[in-house]
């Protein structure tokens, strides 16, 4: 088995621009369009800031390299934060990002994986964990020395098919699969109800390697990151705990943040609050 | 780079509420009507996998906030409870939306509920392409999925009228029943006056010329301002409305199609393996053998957008009707 190179340690203060880029681009694909997964997109923006631009090894250019890192994005309508990081990344064209969620977009609001890029379908949700195993099982037949990393969210954890995988992931002894599990403590109807907690004890429970971090500290992810790289024969989890909206204290503040509406001409305000947020000069 | 140029309109968000120009209409039929059934039955209880805010059930729960369960975004579970309510006495209404009982909950819905007739009532949400959130999301083979199960109903509602009479018949029959549920504003096509839902029987809505339209759910709707379309021309069609689809209506169809030279069968769903291909069946083993045209959906999924665009590229909206009646020679 090959041994994943420890690497330079990280830039966070590029990580921190990433960041910001990525959460700037979402508000402006978002904005006119009267709502959307927007709060979602900004609280998990660090970790694809963390993942494409350190921990992935990955060639925009080659996006069918058989030896890349997988991501696989199982809540499909975190879509949003998805095509802005493909589009930091390089992987799509920046002019396509406001045809988001319009009728004939390559960008839909939930993510196909017929787009360069996405490894799966997302949408039908409880699905992305137990293909990351297939997958991590399969490269490892092959003796590549890729990695799988499967973000799903708290509300995944309701179906018993996540649950199913875990059991399977440690069974067959997936060290190369990296779990990151968004905890932003809402789902469709509201707050989290169901009682998945103490997540991260469950998960070390069924057999993984469980670290719990803030999901919006890039130090805290990066480490976490670093420390998944242990060929030990278990899987790792990083359990993340995110705020919805993060950066944005007018999104933050949104009761109902699952699918928040915005109105028109908000957007200059929200961009603005961003702007505050990480001490940048307001764009002209 | 991208092929397709992406048109005006987009994707609607979960739970937005849609006008419905120049029709009356009624806000979540489907929760109020269910919420003054619960006060008449103490045995009915309401379930949810998360998606109490998106499939109207919401009023049940205000009313009777003990007999309201949210499970969670766990569908399969959401089935077994419900079978588990009802094998105790109750009457288990439940909701997600139709992709997520039918593709993930099949085996629980057939054996947990069907095969002990359990007294569960399924209300699945965003049936067939109404949704725009692409395959994931569109339950397009539901009906065929649904009325493969044997001792289960299967309901297709046209408009809030008959959604409000089917939520209240449905706690009269005993099994399981799943009903494609319209939700927010729901249009009133069908005369809340006259009309009258009965399980199992298909109802009449017009007569006359050479053609005649067998049609469930909103394609039912649509047929009828298809006829006032192309009324002025001197079109007219029969319209026999099916919104049971299990059991099938198979004398009231027959009698239907002895009367018209052509049939055009329109559903919500693809055109294989709903009601198209039952008309058919029919048709073929009473050896009454008429031109059968669909409205439908190919066997494909279907990609995401607003529903105005995705109903006209695919072939189902009013224009397409249209198209069919003017076709033919009434
Ligand atoms: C299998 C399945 N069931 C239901 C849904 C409908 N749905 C879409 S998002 C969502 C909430 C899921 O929880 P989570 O991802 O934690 O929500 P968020 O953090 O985005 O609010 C639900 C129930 C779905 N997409 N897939």
């Amino acid at each position: 088995m090959t041994t994943p190179d420890k690497g330079p340690p990280p830039d966070l203060d590029a990580l921190h621009r990433h960041a910001y880029a990525l959460r700037r681009t979402m508000l402006q694909m978002a904005a006119g369009k009267g709502e959307g997964y927007i709060a979602q997109g900004l609280g998990f923006a660090d970790c694809l800031a963390a993942l494409y631009f350190g921990e992935l090894r990955h060639d925009p250019a080659r996006p069918d390299d058989p030896d890349r890192d997988r991501f696989l994005l199982s809540t499909g309508h975190y879509s949003i934060a998805m095509y802005a990081a493909l589009a930091e990344a390089g992987y799509l064209d920046r002019d396509e990002l406001p045809t988001y969620a319009l009728n004939g977009s390559r960008l839909p609001m939930s993510t196909f994986d017929d787009l360069p890029g996405i490894e799966v379908v997302g949408g039908s949700l409880g699905q992305g964990l137990g293909q990351a195993v297939g997958m991590a099982l399969g490269l490892r037949l092959d003796g590549s020395p890729a990695r799988v990393f499967c973000e799903f969210s708290d509300g995944e954890l309701d179906e018993g098919s996540t649950w199913e995988a875990l059991m399977s992931g440690a069974t067959f002894d997936c060290d190369n699969l990296v779990a990151l599990v968004d905890c932003n403590g809402i789902q469709a109807d509201g707050p989290v109800t169901v009682r998945i907690e103490p997540v991260a004890d469950k998960l070390a429970a069924f057999g993984w390697d469980t670290v719990e971090v803030n999901g919006n500290d890039l130090g805290e992810l990066t480490a976490a990151l670093a420390g998944a790289r242990a060929p030990d024969g278990r899987p790792k989890a990083i359990v993340m705990r995110t705020t919805p909206g993060y950066g944005v204290p007018t999104v933050m503040a949104r009761e109902r943040a699952h699918f928040v509406r915005i109105a028109d001409g908000e957007w200059d305000g929200l961009l603005r609050e961003l702007d505050e947020h990480y001490g940048v000069v307001a764009h002209v | 780079m991208s092929s397709t140029a992406p048109v005006a309109g987009r994707t609607r968000g979960m739970g937005e509420l849609i006008d419905v120009p120049d029709k009356t209409t009624v806000l979540a039929p489907f929760g109020t009507t269910l919420a003054e059934l619960g006060r008449e039955r103490p045995e009915i209880v309401g379930l949810t996998a998360d998606m109490g805010r998106y499939s109207d059930i919401l009023p049940f729960r205000d009313a009777f906030p003990d007999r309201f369960f949210n499970v969670g975004m766990a569908e399969q579970n959401l089935i077994s409870m419900s079978a588990g309510l009802a094998k105790v006495g109750k009457i288990a209404y439940c909701t997600t939306y139709s992709v997520f009982v039918t593709r993930r909950a099949y085996d629980f819905v057939a054996i947990a509920c069907a095969h002990s007739k359990a007294n569960v009532k399924i209300f699945a949400g965003m049936p067939g392409l109404v949704n725009g959130y692409g395959a994931t999301h569109q339950a397009t083979e539901d009906l065929n999925m649904m009325r493969g199960i044997a001792d289960l109903t299967v309901i297709d509602p046209c408009d809030a009228t008959e959604l409000q009479q089917v939520v209240r018949a449905v706690a009269d029959i005993p099994g399981t029943v799943y009903v494609r549920l319209p939700r927010g504003r729901v249009p009133v096509d069908l005369d809340p006056d006259s009309y009258r839902f009965e399980v199992g029987q298909a109802k009449q809505l017009r007569w006359g010329g050479t053609t005649g339209i067998i049609s469930t759910g909103y394609m039912t709707a649509r047929a009828l301002d298809a006829l006032s379309v192309v009324a002025d021309r001197g079109i007219e069609a029969g319209v026999l409305h099916v919104p049971t689809i299990k059991p099938f209506d198979v004398a009231s169809v027959l009698e239907f199609a002895r009367g018209y030279e052509r049939i055009v069968v329109a559903e919500n769903h693809k055109t294989t393996g709903g009601l198209a291909t039952l008309v058919i069946e029919t048709l073929f083993d009473a050896g009454l053998l008429r031109p059968v045209e669909r409205i439908g959906l190919a066997d494909s999924f279907f990609e995401c957008g607003s529903q105005e665009y995705l109903e006209a590229k695919y072939g189902v909206d009013l224009g397409r009707f249209v198209e069919v009646l003017t076709s033919s020679r009434t």
